[in-house]
């Protein structure tokens, strides 16, 4: 019933879900003529286009990523940039000589976003057919539109919550921690005690609702029933009394994930049952699930109630079933694609000693 | 294959994860740790992969995949040896 995954690539890389609407996750601007007036290598004194500064800084709070794709010589537009007090608000910038459609295919492959949620701002019809013509998806915008670029619906989510005004930061840590990992000698699980985590998980307060919401909707991979829930109805899950809903947050020594994960669970008197455990894909290796698992496994004892949890195991979100397997669930019953699992509570583990852990319910 | 080559491939392939100084092949190394996810997937990836097997959902089972030999021995029964 559960087809394989090809290779172990599609462990690592997080599937994005394709983009059901027409939000775009990050600009990619280019830099002569467009973010500023004049062209660098001819003028060092470029002065900045109106209102740059404010228009850069309002995408970045709305959690709209940016970057850079700009023909020059990569040291002296990242030293203007700097000049300008810009040169943070950009991730992976692309300041070389190859073609724009290379850039922004670099650009959406490093973020690992699918390339139809990008969109692209530049002076030159040019490039932005060079761009169109390559990469069809990607919306391209001239500069002549800037000044209307914060009232486009494409760059209005619908939410914007304490996780979109981080989400630049965010991806800025996980640069620096992945250049760490990648450098590092030892085994995973050496690299993982080096990190400094602290994982704290507590019922899900109206704040956090939003973020919820984007969580279902967002993932899928890591969803072990691939439902996805309304504000209105986590708003209902979060006060009715037959029902638990947990948030969960990370963070170490580089910086925080913000709201990670979320389990859904329905209480009664004989057990709990998990509706609804998922987390965010930029965890998947920090062991998060199985943190939630265990203080479920304990939790549950402890009160003398069963602990249930429903899967719809699907090619995507194979890597929830075999955690919840290897987590001591067993299959006891099945109701068409839905999958009842039992734990079995006998051997339940401490928490990993490198993990700070934090939890309410 | 022998099953020598198959234990020392499966060592590797764990050594990289997790510490263990010295792996003894009847090491339940998941007995004192919590699994994580990635590293769950990637195990039953590389058995998949590595063996040319196909883990089946009555597989996924953590006595499948909780030592050198368990899963050595899993990797037999699903390549048809092992049995007489």
């Amino acid at each position: 019933m559960m087809n394989q995954i090809s290779s172990v690539q599609s462990a690592q890389t997080c599937a994005h879900k394709p983009a059901s609407d027409n939000a775009i996750k990050c600009v990619v601007w280019d830099l002569d003529n467009t973010l500023w007036h004049g062209v660098l290598s001819e003028d060092s004194k470029v002065t900045l286009r109106r209102n740059m500064p404010e228009i850069i800084k309002s995408l970045d709070r709305r959690g709209i990523l940016q970057s850079i794709a700009s023909k020059n010589d990569h040291d002296l537009a990242m030293a203007k940039l700097e000049e300008f007090g810009l040169d943070e608000y950009f991730l992976y910038p692309q300041i070389n000589w190859d073609p724009k459609s290379s850039a922004v295919a670099a650009i959406a492959q490093a973020i690992n976003i699918g390339i139809d949620t990008l969109a692209f701002i530049d002076d030159q019809p040019f490039e932005r057919e060079e761009v169109k013509f390559s990469q069809p998806a990607v919306r391209c915008i001239d500069a002549t539109q800037i000044d209307d670029l914060l009232e486009m619906p494409e760059l209005q989510p619908r939410f914007i919550t304490k996780d979109s005004e981080i989400r630049r930061r965010m991806y800025q840590s996980d640069i620096r921690r992945n250049g760490v990992e990648n450098q590092f000698s030892g085994t995973k699980e050496e690299f993982l005690a080096t990190l400094g985590m602290s994982f704290k998980m507590a019922p899900a307060g109206e704040e956090d609702l939003k973020r919820a919401e984007e969580l279902t909707v967002r993932t899928h991979q890591l969803n072990t029933t691939g439902y996805t829930y309304s504000y209105q109805e986590l708003d209902f899950f979060r006060t009715s009394p037959n029902h638990k809903l947990l948030v969960a947050s990370l963070d170490d020594k580089y910086g925080t994930y913000g709201k990670i994960g979320l389990t859904l669970l329905e209480c009664n008197q004989e057990a709990w049952t998990i509706k609804l455990l998922l987390m965010s894909c930029r965890v998947m290796s920090r062991g998060v699930g199985s943190i939630m698992i265990n203080y479920l496994r304990l939790e549950t004892r402890n009160k003398g109630l069963r602990l249930l949890a429903e899967i719809i195991p699907n090619e995507r979100n194979r890597m929830m079933y075999i955690t919840y397997k290897f987590a001591q669930f067993k299959e006891i019953e099945k109701q068409g694609d839905l999958v009842i699992l039992e734990n079995d509570q006998s051997q339940i583990q401490d928490y990993p000693d490198y993990v700070k852990v934090e939890i309410s319910s | 294959m022998t099953t020598e080559v198959v234990k020392e491939k499966i060592r590797t392939f764990i050594q990289g994860y997790i510490q263990v100084p010295e792996l003894k092949d009847d090491e339940d190394y998941f007995a004192s740790r919590l699994v994580n996810s990635m590293f769950a997937m990637q195990l039953v990836l590389f058995v998949e992969k590595e063996f040319a097997v196909q883990v089946e959902s009555e597989d996924l089972e953590i006595s499948n995949f909780n030592s050198v030999n368990s899963i050595s021995g899993l990797v037999a029964r699903k390549n048809g040896v092992g049995h007489s």
